[in-house]
């Protein structure tokens, strides 16, 4: 098969990607457009159950939402690599397998040494 | 010009016909889904559910609908306002754009290309995007701390849902959807894979931000979530990729695990019945199973959640992968 044939068949995808966007766009733009817009300072405030707002909503927060991204990169990433791995496993055969068992065995011994550093632990 | 016509031109038509008609399809769907949903919780509460519009309440979705559209769009003062407008649009777009490469029936499919899966995984992960825009554009406390929430569950329980996946490409060896469904599946594979289809149903939940899981929006808590902020059509379009990604997931579902179109439990005196009829039953009973978990659970606890998908499922998942590939070696059961 040819380069173009093969982004042909992704031609679709890009069109509808197009029209999904525009759909969503003009339901928004469409709404403000039609309904009556009529701000206010007190109702454009930002909800605080009735309070003033206390300054700028983005401060700290805790370090563990990071930790949870961190961990899910690198469990994506080994997923990233399990995909071409479970489609050939019949051509690379018992070889690809104890290979990819290695693999997972270095990842498992981070994981097991993130639980027990009490990476996982929310109260 | 007739010789340009027929070379490109039908082509674009047809395409943009198909587009037209999924889009249409999806909408309509997640319309009666909410419609659905209202009428069966009230069945298991002993209430009605919407009756007076239309007759049965037919109409309510519609009328939903219409409201919302005409009601004003508040964007807080405070706010990133192209952020904040940016990222509703966004996620409805990406739970509608998913559908391209799913296979209603044989053959009916958009785009049937090699890696369908991989496009979905890929597709389904980006809509933690819209909640993160959304949660920090409104620079609002609770927006912002849903926005969080809802980020890392979503990741979370992606996790094991890839690891699922691998499980299920092992079985099938494609990752062309048309593929998976057309495999080969022998009863022990099935078995195999049968734990692997609880997980994911449960995944599934988390990632939709559904009940047990709805700690995201959390009513009680943080009245709401990412979405406290938005009013009107933005609103409306969170609502209405929450429900488009509940019957994507549910689609996705039927792909991989229930044989897609085909008739259930290998029945082929079945076949009479469209393939189409088969995907939108297998897809409905999933929806079923959605809402049913809604009207019958309470909400779980944050760290109940995160010990849920990384505790649980993670290592389980993990195992069931090595094990998987290890039956699937030993007994030179490998497709492909």
């Amino acid at each position: 098969m040819a380069p173009q044939d093969l982004l042909i068949e992704y031609l679709p995808i890009l069109i509808f990607m197009i029209i999904a966007l525009g759909i969503s766009g003009a339901m928004v733009l469409g709404s403000i457009l039609v309904a009556r817009q009529k701000p206010d300072p007190e109702k454009n405030s930002a909800y605080e159950c009735g309070f003033d707002a206390f300054g700028d909503a983005r401060n700290k927060f805790d370090v563990r939402f990071y930790l949870v991204t961190l961990l899910f990169i690198i469990f994506d990433l080994e997923i990233a690599f399990l995909f071409p791995w479970a489609i050939s496993l019949k051509g690379i055969g018992v070889f690809g397998f104890w290979s990819m068992v290695v693999f997972l065995g270095v990842l498992t011994v981070g994981f097991i040494y993130e639980w027990k550093k009490g990476a996982l632990e929310w109260e | 010009m007739l010789d340009l016509w027929n070379t490109y031109g039908v082509w674009t038509a047809w395409t943009l016909l198909y587009i037209v008609l999924i889009i249409v399809g999806v909408l309509l769907s997640v319309a009666y889904l909410t419609y659905a949903e209202r009428k069966v919780l009230g069945g298991m509460q002993r209430r009605q559910g919407p009756i007076t519009v239309g007759p049965f309440g037919l109409l309510q979705p519609i009328a939903d609908g219409l409201k919302l559209f005409s009601k004003e769009t508040v964007i807080p003062s405070q706010a990133n306002r192209v952020v904040f407008l940016l990222a509703p649009v966004i996620l409805f777009a990406l739970s509608l754009m998913a559908w391209a490469v799913i296979p209603f029936d044989r053959d009916w499919v958009l785009a049937n290309i090699n890696v369908g899966v991989l496009y979905l995984f890929a597709v389904s992960s980006m809509g933690v995007y819209g909640v993160i825009m959304a949660g920090w554009a409104s620079n609002s406390r609770y927006a912002f701390l849903g926005g969080l929430r809802s980020a890392s569950q979503m990741v979370s329980y992606e996790v094991s849902m890839g690891l699922i996946i691998v499980c299920v490409l092992l079985c099938t060896g494609s990752l062309n959807l048309q593929d998976i469904v057309l495999a080969e599946r022998p009863v022990w594979m099935q078995a195999l894979l049968f734990p692997m289809l609880i997980v994911f149903l449960i995944s599934i939940l988390a990632e939709t931000n559904r009940a047990p899981f709805d700690l995201p929006e959390g009513e009680s808590e943080i009245t709401g979530g990412f979405m406290v902020e938005y009013s009107a059509m933005a609103f409306a379009l969170f609502f209405l990729g929450e429900y488009a990604n509940m019957i994507l997931m549910s689609a996705m579902t039927t792909v991989l695990f229930l044989g897609g179109w085909l008739p259930p439990f290998g029945m082929d005196f079945l076949a009479f019945v469209p393939g189409i009829v088969w995907f939108a039953l297998k897809t409905a009973a999933i929806l079923f199973f959605f809402i049913w978990a809604r009207a019958t659970l309470p909400r779980f606890r944050y760290d109940q959640l995160m010990r849920l998908g990384w505790k649980v499922f993670l290592p389980f998942t993990l195992i069931w992968v090595v094990l998987t590939a290890g039956v699937l070696l030993t007994f030179d059961a490998l497709p492909g």
